[in-house]
């Protein structure tokens, strides 16, 4: 037979037929969903953004490869299976748009190097890289890390062309004071910090505006694009609703709850669905798969988790973000949810015992 | 049903396996051909679950159509019968349609072109089936060399008896023919419906069951009217449309289909009143009742991309895949053969293997059909447990069988799996999941023998010590007894010495 | 800080004292455990495994001296048996399993001396003073010890020919990074 070596050593077992999937190919539509988002905040936070994207994906991917030359193993391969480029688009997404370029480079290096490769590579990691990586840049750097500045399209006045924004990107924003700028989450937990509620705030407060013309990190400004995107993500078969809605809902009804009982004391749903990392987080970062729960039903728990982890980092905890530490806690807890959450067996109950005769099935 | 068990199965997705492109027309609507009679066959003695059969012919003999080759060895055991006439030409090892390429005894028989058939086969030809008892037409069933011809090849007369003594109410057909490619109980049951309708009667009034059900799935409607037309007169056999979907013609899942109930997991189908048995094993039964004629033939499915002809072929036990590939005709060098399904199919090492009682179908794959087998690493994506028909964590027991915690798979559901396939089917990384499994299912049953030969072992060990011991006891006993002899004789010997004296003192005194 | 020093070493001793006291109360009996262990091994004193017969052997797993995998007619079975008595983990990639060789008797060299049937712990050679002898495959473990006894070399030990009975899927091999 031609094609194919048969080896009688290692004979290949049935079935012989495949559904057609690839893992290239799923990392390919996540990344077809994320593309609308990018591109708006391309245009909306200017060429640094840009460069600040490109640089912390090849350092990434770099990340990747570098670890897979010390194991001796060829680079190309895995590097085309796009999880790394993933990675690091999903960070870059989580960054302040004009971050200097060792932000970016630090933050792909660990993310791919240290979250990923360390712990065994793809499907081996425990947390989620992209987080890891945003974790530790944010506890390491915490200036740059807040440092948010207000959109500046391309093509409107004073913002700056490719080989200028190579420069900001390499070498440090000018002025900063011109153009640095509070996000919603970060103003509101500063003013209340200070004192003032929100209802006063409220006159200064960054435009909550629904297409994202505020102060925020890429992914978050363009929050309906990349609710459409996770939503095309939903039809298109790649995740399921289990866990955003899980999230968002794990968000939404602590914040209602309490926005009813003091407005003044709590942010609205809409600020916190709009704001942050809440879409970003709900559709494509806590449904990545091998740090989220194997079943369903344990995919709804670990979505309510993070959402109220979240709510409750943003509302009470020292960081005004809580995204990245929520998902992060619950991905420490998957093992343990998919250790009590199991599907239920062909003729056995929930516990594993063979069903009785008499029974009907559950 | 406690409100926890509800909310579950609610956000839980049913179970139900994938649904693979069908892939099974043309070649499903082209009539049925008989492959011409070939002019060597080599009929296996292991064609079925159970000990081998005992071959009762010599080299060198003639036999005829249907005459008896080898003998069932013990219940679980089917008789073997020439699939045509000729002389005994060999009875020797042939490579077996597996994967491991080992070989397995067959007898060869050098056809001499007349393929008539033998008379006088046991019990003659039966008129009214009806009027025997249950247990003569298991018997009957037994000598024609019945299997389940769905490719599980458990004897059917077994099974029988086995619902019989279950006390069944309802027997099931599997008309699914879930596999994608496979169209021979399609086939069969549009061409011989009336047939395998009169086999169903046949096998109610073995078992004693009251009804029949005929599961077909929906995507064989001539099939479906074809059944409901013949079964039409019969209000005790209904046909029933099931959904098109894989593995609906797993016994299991057929049955709860059709039923709504659910199987326990130690338990058959038979421990709640059902008994499951493939269309094809109704037809063999209403030959062998009505006709007389033993198991020697069968539909096999020829499909694939690298056939000329494909459809389905009438052919003999014992031909070699390669003839049947050669009737149908070749248009490219295959990639894969396959002897099943695509599912649940044996890859075959090459062409010269001999058609069984369970081969359904011969898949010539090109490359393109054929899976790929470029395995990368588990993204934990989770596919493999939506798709697994019986809930299981495919990517969990794999997990543990690669680092060969056996024990921690078993705990896992490992002795659940039916190996249909559905969760390597889906994996986007190409892992041999299925593989894994067989590994680890062969895996733990070596180790059960290796436990037996240990005990075994043991036993033999401790009773070699305690013959020793009792060989030297006794040779201490022989040796002691010979010395109290040997003793005894002394003195008797003293005594009469002293006695001579006296006697001897006296008389000169 | 006066109070942290002397607040964290009074726990650390009463943390040390509860150890000790563990250790001593909860401590496993070795000798119940190689009684355990020995009942595990085949019994045949074959001495592959380097050790004097099945107890040296027992006793030696039992204080740590030995692997589990240490005793080749036991093969992978008795391996995980013992790894699970033991609750230790074994890596059992090393086992080889079905009992691999069997011992054969070439009968036309065999001389009927009777040497090879004395020495057999399972008695799985038959045979009588200038008699054939052959050995009886279900009762042989492996062991070897006929070999060496045999005056004219007919003994030989031969791999167990597999069927399709016995066969077994091996187990797929990856990339070493996610076997």
């Amino acid at each position: 037979m031609s094609g194919e070596s048969l080896s009688l050593t290692m004979p290949t077992a049935s079935p012989h037929a495949h559904a057609g999937g690839s893992v290239t190919r799923v990392m390919a539509k996540v990344m077809l969903a994320l593309l609308p988002a990018t591109l708006y905040g391309f245009w909306l936070y200017g060429w640094p953004a840009f460069h600040l994207f490109m640089f912390t994906i090849m350092f990434a991917l770099f990340g990747e490869a570098f670890a897979l030359r010390l194991m001796r193993r060829p680079a190309v391969p895995v590097l085309l299976d796009g999880s790394a480029l993933l990675t690091g688009w999903l960070l870059a997404l989580s960054l302040p748009p004009w971050e200097p370029w060792w932000i970016g480079a630090v933050g792909g290096l660990f993310a791919t190097l240290v979250a990923k490769q360390l712990f065994g590579g793809l499907g081996q990691n425990l947390f989620n890289p992209a987080m890891v990586a945003r974790v530790a840049l944010l506890i390491s750097f915490p200036v740059p890390m807040t440092l948010w500045v207000a959109p500046l399209p391309l093509g409107s006045v004073g913002a700056p062309g490719f080989a200028a924004g190579l420069q900001i990107t390499l070498a440090g924003i000018p002025q900063l004071d011109a153009v640095a700028s509070a996000s919603l989450l970060g103003f509101a937990k500063t003013e209340l910090s200070r004192g003032i509620d929100l209802l006063h705030a409220a006159a200064n407060t960054p435009a909550l505006s629904w297409v994202g013309a505020r102060a925020g990190s890429l992914g978050e400004t363009a929050a309906l694009l990349i609710a459409g995107g996770g939503v095309a993500m939903i039809f298109m078969g790649i995740i399921s609703w289990h866990i955003p809605v899980a999230m968002l809902a794990g968000i939404a009804l602590p914040a209602a709850l309490a926005h009813a009982i003091d407005p003044a004391r709590y942010l609205d749903v809409t600020a916190h669905l709009l704001s942050g990392a809440a879409m970003l987080g709900a559709f494509f970062i806590a449904t990545d798969y091998v740090t989220s729960p194997n079943t369903r039903v344990g995919q709804l728990i670990f979505g309510v988790g993070c959402g109220l982890l979240t709510w409750l980092i943003r509302t009470w905890g020292g960081y005004p973000e809580g995204v990245a530490f929520a998902v992060l806690l619950m991905n420490a807890l998957t093992p343990a949810i998919d250790r009590l959450v199991k599907p239920r067996i062909y003729g056995r109950d929930r516990k594993g015992k063979p069903l009785d005769i008499a029974e009907p099935a559950p | 049903m406690g409100l926890i068990e509800k909310i579950f199965s609610l956000l839980e997705p049913a179970h139900w396996g994938v649904h693979p492109a069908d892939r099974k027309r043309p070649a499903a609507d082209v009539p049925v051909r008989t492959l011409p009679l070939p002019a060597r066959l080599y009929v296996p003695l292991q064609q079925h679950i159970g000990a081998a059969a005992r071959p009762i012919v010599l080299v060198g003999q003639t036999v005829l159509k249907g005459q008896l080759l080898a003998e069932a060895q013990g219940a679980t055991s089917a008789a073997v019968h020439a699939p045509t006439s000729g002389i005994v030409a060999a009875i020797g090892d042939i490579t077996a349609p597996h994967p491991s390429g080992l070989g397995f005894p067959a007898v060869t028989i050098e056809s001499d072109g007349d393929d008539r058939w033998a008379y006088g086969y046991e019990g003659g030809v039966c008129v009214d089936p009806f009027s025997l008892p249950p247990q003569e037409i298991a018997r009957r069933v037994a000598a024609a060399g019945v299997v389940g011809l769905g490719g599980a090849t458990f004897p059917s007369a077994l099974k029988l008896g086995l619902g019989l003594r279950a006390k069944i109410h309802t027997l099931i057909l599997n008309g699914g023919e879930c596999e994608p490619y496979l169209s021979c109980d399609d086939r069969l049951m549009r061409d011989c419906a009336a047939e395998i309708v009169d086999g169903i009667r046949i096998m109610l009034h073995a078992t004693g069951a009251t009804t029949a059900l005929v599961g077909i799935e929906d995507n064989k409607p001539e099939a479906m009217a074809a059944m409901t037309a013949a079964a039409r007169d019969f209000p005790d056999i209904q046909v029933r449309s099931v959904p098109a979907r894989y593995p609906m013609g797993s016994e299991k899942h057929l049955f709860s289909a059709l039923t709504g109930q659910e199987v326990p997991a130690d338990g058959r189908t038979t421990d709640l009143g059902a008994l499951v048995h493939n269309v094809g094993t109704a037809w063999a039964v209403h030959e062998a009742l009505r006709q007389g004629r033993p198991l020697v033939e069968r539909l096999v499915t020829l499909n694939g991309g690298a056939l000329e002809r494909p459809g389905n072929i009438r052919v003999p036990i014992g031909a070699l895949v390669a003839d049947v590939l050669a009737f149908v005709g070749l248009k490219t060098e295959p990639a894969r053969l396959v002897m099943g399904g695509p599912m649940m199919g044996n890859r075959l090492p090459h062409a010269r293997v001999p058609v069984v009682k369970g081969t359904s179908g011969i898949l010539a794959l090109t490359a393109l059909e054929a899976a790929s087998l470029d395995p990368g690493p588990c993204i934990r994506c989770s596919s493999c447990v939506r798709a697994c028909p019986v809930g299981l964590l495919p990517l969990e027991m794999s997990a543990r069988i690669g680092v060969d915690d056996l024990n921690g798979a078993v705990d896992l559901g490992l002795k659940d799996c039916i190996a249909c396939g559905c969760c390597s089917y889906v994996c986007p990384s190409r892992i041999p999941l299925v593989h894994y499994f067989n590994h680890a299912k062969g895996e733990l049953a070596a180790q059960g023998r290796a436990q037996l030969r240990n005990d075994a072992a043991k036993r033999l060990a401790a009773a070699r010590v305690e013959r020793l011991a009792r060989e030297a006891q006794e040779k201490a006993a022989a040796a002691a007894r010979r010395k109290a002899e040997r003793a005894a004789q002394k003195a008797a010997e003293k005594a009469a010495a002293e006695a001579a004296q006296q006697a001897s003192e006296e008389a000169t005194a | 800080m006066i109070a942290a020093i002397l607040s964290i070493t009074l726990l650390g001793i009463a943390l040390g004292f509860a150890l000790g006291f563990a250790a001593q109360k909860f401590a496993v009996e070795t000798d119940a455990r190689v009684a355990e262990i020995e009942a595990l091994m085949p019994g045949t004193n074959c001495g592959q495994c380097g050790y004097p017969g099945c107890p040296g052997a027992a006793a030696a797993i039992a204080a740590g001296e030995a692997t589990v995998t240490v005793c080749p007619p036991g093969g992978k079975a008795l391996a995980t048996a013992l790894a699970a008595k033991l609750g230790i983990d074994a890596d059992l990639s090393g086992v080889s399993d079905e009992g691999p060789k069997i011992a054969t008797i070439a009968e036309e060299i065999c001389i009927g001396c009777c040497r090879c049937i004395k020495e057999c712990p399972t008695d799985a050679i038959v045979g009588a003073a200038k008699q054939i002898h052959a050995v009886m495959r279900e009762a042989c473990t492996g062991c070897g010890n006929c070999v060496d006894r045999c005056p004219t070399e007919a003994v030989k030990m031969e791999p167990v020919p597999v069927t399709l009975q016995h066969w077994v899927w091996p187990k797929p091999k990856l990339e070493p990074a996610w076997a």
